[in-house]
């Protein structure tokens, strides 16, 4: 049901696809309650940031040398990267209005004199 | 007259057994309830796996299986279902307003307050901050990640010892941690944890750090022995608490009437201390919490909301009445 703005990360491709942009990444597995909470919400952020951030998930069950990398030993984990670097970690629940924000306070100036 | 004018008749906070039992009711008396789902929707039982004391499931039912059945049945019957957070409400006038993260706001005439409990952190600091990176108040979410490692559950009751025991699964060993020297859990708890192997106990005592091995990363524990006050250092890789709960009543506070341990206080049924306003589940019960007993006290909320609102509008009937009659 994940909305199709949502892009599949693996541990593959973790590295390609991060390197560029405003990255959220939402480390989950199909046997954890709180990331089915969390799905609807990243769909969401997905919707609103459609081209100017990345959002992705990343199946910890399927893919278990990332979340191996940055410690990830808590799921729902949100990790947001910049330009290729981890620059926030959200670890558990978290609004989406929160989420948002956090966002675009990373896609900030930069865009700004982009668009300029 | 002002409560007529509310834009709902019954708002619901929360969403677990208890709220979406009240909606359901709610709904079936066509009063179209909104339920604002809440950060942790489908409350704690989207933390379990099988639950087996629900009646009517012979062969047990999953937890989160069981939260998406009684929220499509309540939506079945015409609950609106919101997701999102409140952030504050105000009930000193009425109609009730109730106001959402995004800023937009709902009045209400009555209001079912099932927003529950959360799991107690040990308060010590080092167990927040690695959070998601070893500390865990979520066996079912995060004990996939300590496979053939050794762990910690902090905590003596029922919740801890299902922790434990579900754990085994995973971890090499499990020690559980306890501050008293005897448990708190059931009888059939303490012996099934008593009687796996790869469970050990240590009594009388309290974590006194969580060790972080210097990349973010849980490392160990230092326990104190609360009788000889001597610590020890115990290397592991997760630590679970399980210590209890915390009714989730900061929104309301200072408004409706809480008791010393911050639950909401109830008579007769659901009724809280402000008119109109009622509560169900574990943000009203810290003795029974239990999915059954939450449903059971989310139906009598949506029952008294009905009979609130019913009187209301008689009242309201009579004062028009009066108003033509002079």
């Amino acid at each position: 049901m994940a909305s199709e703005k949502v892009k599949t990360f693996t541990d593959s491709n973790f590295d390609d696809e991060k390197k560029s942009g405003v990255v959220l990444v939402d480390f989950w597995a199909e046997w954890c309650g709180p990331c089915r909470r969390l799905a609807p919400t990243v769909d969401a952020l997905a919707t609103e940031f459609d081209g100017r951030a990345t959002v992705a998930k990343l199946n910890v069950d399927e893919n278990p040398t990332i979340p191996e990398r940055y410690a990830v030993r808590g799921i729902p984990t949100l990790l947001l990267f910049k330009e290729g670097e981890l620059t926030e970690t959200i670890v558990g629940l978290r609004g989406k209005e929160d989420i948002a924000k956090m966002i675009e306070r990373h896609l900030g100036a930069g865009d700004v004199r982009v668009a300029r | 007259m002002s409560a007529s004018r509310a834009d709902r008749r019954v708002v619901i906070i929360g969403s677990g057994p208890a709220g979406l039992t009240a909606a359901l009711y709610s709904a079936r008396a066509n009063l179209a309830p909104l339920l604002v789902e809440g950060l942790e929707a489908g409350g704690q039982l989207m933390l379990t796996t099988m639950v087996e004391n629900w009646p009517g499931f012979r062969d047990g039912i999953m937890g989160p299986d069981l939260m998406t059945e009684m929220r499509a049945q309540a939506e079945r019957f015409g609950t609106e279902i919101m997701q999102g957070n409140v952030t504050r409400v105000d009930l000193q006038h009425r109609p009730f307003t109730i106001e959402f993260a995004g800023g937009d706001r709902v009045t209400t005439e009555a209001l079912i307050i099932s927003t529950g409990a959360s799991a107690k952190w040990l308060e010590i600091g080092s167990d927040r901050k690695l959070s998601g990176h070893g500390v865990s108040t979520c066996a079912t979410c995060d004990g996939y990640f300590f496979r053939g490692k050794p762990i910690a559950v902090i905590g003596g009751g029922d919740s801890a010892m299902e922790e434990a025991i579900y754990l085994t699964k995973f971890a090499s060993k499990v020690s559980v941690v306890h501050r008293r020297d005897t448990l708190r859990a059931s009888k059939i708890m303490q012996d099934k944890a008593m009687a796996n192997p790869k469970i050990e106990f240590i009594w009388d005592s309290e974590v006194a750090e969580v060790k972080d091995s210097g990349k973010g990363e849980v490392a160990g524990i230092i326990v104190r022995n609360l009788k000889t006050g001597h610590l020890s250092e115990l290397p592991l890789d997760g630590v679970f608490i399980a210590i209890g709960h915390t009714p989730n009543t900061s929104l309301f506070a200072g408004q409706i009437e809480l008791d010393a341990n911050g639950y909401i206080k109830t008579n007769s049924g659901s009724r809280t201390s402000v008119p109109g306003v009622f509560a169900a589940g574990d943000v009203q019960d810290h003795i029974y919490r239990q999915a059954i007993t939450a449903a059971g006290s989310g139906c009598m909320a949506a029952l008294d909301a009905e009979r609130y609102l019913e009187g209301l509008h008689d009242i309201d009937a009579s004062a028009v009445a009066t108003a033509h009659a002079s």
